[in-house]
């Protein structure tokens, strides 16, 4: 898995709240036994218009978000089904960077498995963020994983995060829960010898 | 010993491991894989040169990909049928039980793990699937999970999780007349909130979850995630070990008899403290309908489609604007009114026998309204066999339903069934998204009677007055 530092990028602001993972990736694409090439589907439903062509209006759309790498979005993002080819759909396109008030246990927990940092922060900072994406399309955000924090290009805002220590742990060293659990062989073996 | 939860028991007796500060690894006892979540996590294994670790606690079955239209015909999408080979070819040698398309244990996971018998009370279970949470129903800890966490119980049998939170959802009194197992989880959803349940293991109880059938009980389970929860569960009971004795994997004899004894201990026990509760009144429930892009957008059938502008906060405002324009629904217009195209009756939420009996019953004799298209897809070829023998297939053929092969079909817009841009749909399964049934298409949650009444109407109508 690909370590997670330190990210400089243009965000993207999406504000709805309840982006289920339907919207970040349509069923109809996951037919693929690939893990990668799914981010040409990304919001494929809101992205692209019904004869192909892209929607001029979506935020991934406008020449100022090109080359997005963080997306600032409302609660519950992630909500729905399972399906992993949604962080994997995000990241092929080039986010590595999710921020929200909230999101949905699965998804949470795919995106740490591929190195995919997803940011909780209060309601209030992510209307900031939003607020000033919107403002300032285009704007650069930074987010350092080591000091825990998030500011924008011009420093208008700062903000500090948090992420779980061991998750934390893991993306800085690109680490991958398998190898980990392993390490627990005996205990497993124990587990099984008693049951 | 402090009194416990369901919950927090299954959870302790599994526990394989705990650092502070680190997920626990959780010990799984069944792990259901299907086709579309698998191929990436055994690749991943053939990379690093892992094994299955416990094949005799893994089941396979096609599902999500196989067409719902008679077995003579092939799959025609080479792209699904390369995902369905692709199953094939990663279980076989490994000793994985593998049910494909044409086995008569074939069905929807979630169908299938408690109609055989593999999904008991006190396990743990798994699967690359968000609707796992079904299996909770016989009183087991069911979670959906991704592809990565696929792999790592493939090569582990093992899951590192943070323990969640508890929720209880209780429901006092007796169900209504009219209001089945479907309406009290969309009910619940309402109420609680598409996130309501986020970082909680929910468990139902009350007297209108004990009197629902194992069916019912897995009608409700099976939406736990949509309102934000991994895992949904109820206490087993005698109605519960009425279920598993006629599951043809499951115990028998005295090695259930003693099993038993020890599923007994495992309800929550008095005193057990959750971190929160819900209750909601039974008789506040009704049949509902949802009018919007997600499961907690629920209104009762005598209502009418909500205004936007009566919703308090800008987000909720935007969302039901955004969700009244996909559907193409006016503000205010009564739901009864809401003319339907096409009928789903089918999904891992509504696709078992009592389901099938329950719409059955509503539409005995009469004929599907000719502006609809109906279609009724059983949850595994099993509970497609039984209604056979039952002669619900003519009823519903009588009817005017197409009768379908097992599979997920309608539910998910992935195989050949699918709505049309625009077209409005009563459907059983479990989510409104926009998209989910097929690009464009309006789909409306309700429960099986519902929908079974919307087919001979042509529009919603009030299962109490039918």
């Amino acid at each position: 898995m690909e370590p997670f530092v330190k990210v400089s990028g243009v965000a993207a602001p999406i504000d709805r709240v309840n982006i289920d993972t339907d919207q970040v990736i349509p069923a109809i694409h996951l037919k693929s036994i690939e893990r990668t090439g799914y981010g040409k589907f990304l919001f494929s439903s809101w992205r692209f218009n019904a004869d192909g062509t892209p929607n001029p209006d979506f935020v991934l759309n406008k020449p100022e978000y090109q080359n997005a790498s963080i997306i600032v979005a409302g609660r519950n993002f992630g909500c729905g089904s399972s399906r992993e080819h949604a962080p994997w759909a995000l990241q092929d396109y080039g986010i590595r960077c999710v921020i929200a008030p909230s999101f949905a246990d699965i998804f949470h927990n795919n995106c740490y498995q591929n190195g995919l940092l997803p940011i909780v922060l209060p309601e209030e900072d992510v209307r900031r963020l939003m607020d000033k994406l919107e403002k300032d399309p285009g704007t650069k955000l930074n987010i350092d994983l080591e000091g825990l924090r998030i500011w924008d290009e011009d420093e208008e805002i700062v903000l500090e995060f948090n992420v779980e220590e061991f998750r934390r742990y893991c993306l800085l060293n690109g680490l991958d829960d398998i190898g980990l659990t392993l390490q627990n062989e005996e205990a497993i073996k124990a587990f099984e010898s008693k049951s | 010993m402090a009194a416990q939860t369901m919950f927090e028991k299954i959870w302790d007796s599994h526990v394989v491991h705990e650092e502070s500060g680190q997920p626990s690894i959780i010990y799984i006892d069944l792990h259901l894989i299907h086709e579309v979540t698998t191929p990436q996590a055994f690749d991943g294994l053939r990379l690093n040169g892992r094994g299955v670790r416990r094949p005799d606690l893994t089941i396979a079955t096609v599902d999500h990909n196989t067409p719902t239209w008679e077995l003579d015909k092939p799959v025609t999408d080479e792209i699904s049928k390369k995902q369905l080979d692709a199953l094939a070819d990663n279980v076989k040698d490994t000793g994985i039980t593998f049910y494909d398309r044409f086995s008569e244990n074939q069905g929807i996971v979630h169908v299938i793990g408690p109609d055989l018998g593999y999904t008991l009370p006190g396990k743990t279970v798994v699967c690359g699937d968000s609707h796992t949470s079904t299996h909770g129903a016989l009183g087991c800890l069911a979670m959906g999970i991704g592809t990565s966490e696929v792999e790592h119980v493939l090569a582990t049998q093992t899951l590192r999780q943070f323990k969640p939170k508890t929720m209880e959802v209780r429901i006092n009194g007796d169900l209504p007349v009219g209001v089945s197992a479907k309406d009290v989880i969309l009910g619940i959803i309402g109420k609680i909130g598409i996130n309501g349940g986020i970082g909680h293991a929910i468990e139902y109880t009350g007297e209108a979850i004990r009197s629902l059938s194992m069916d019912g009980r897995m009608t409700v389970c099976n939406m736990s995630i949509e309102g934000g929860a991994r895992a949904g569960m109820i206490a087993p009971d005698e109605t519960t070990f009425a279920y598993i004795k006629e599951r043809p994997y499951a115990p028998k004899g005295e090695e259930l008899e003693a099993a038993i004894d020890e599923w007994k201990k495992l309800p929550t026990d008095t005193g057990a403290k959750f971190d929160k509760l819900v209750e909601i009144d039974a008789a506040d429930l009704a049949p509902f309908v949802t009018w919007g892009t997600n499961p907690g957008m629920v209104a009762k059938i005598t209502d009418r489609v909500p205004d936007p502008a009566s919703f308090d906060s800008p987000a909720e405002r935007e969302s039901a604007e955004r969700a009244l324009t996909y559907m193409g629904l006016e503000p205010n217009t009564p739901i009864e009114e809401i003319k339907i195209d096409r009928i789903f009756l089918g999904a891992c939420t509504n696709s078992r026998i009592d389901d099938l009996r329950a719409a059955a019953s509503v539409i005995k004799g009469k004929t599907v309204n000719p502006n609809v298209y109906a279609m009724v897809v059983p949850g595994s070829a099993r509970v497609k066999l039984q209604a056979e023998q039952e002669g619900l297939d003519k009823i519903f053929k009588d009817a005017g339903f197409d009768w379908r092969v097992a599979g997920c079909s309608m539910c998910l817009g992935m195989n050949p069934d699918i709505l049309q841009p625009g077209e409005r749909c009563a459907s059983t399964s479990n989510r409104n998204f926009e998209g989910r049934q097929g690009k464009g298409g309006r789909t409306h949650l309700v429960s099986p009677e519902m929908a079974a009444a919307a087919a001979i109407a042509g529009h919603f109508v009030d299962i109490r007055n039918w």
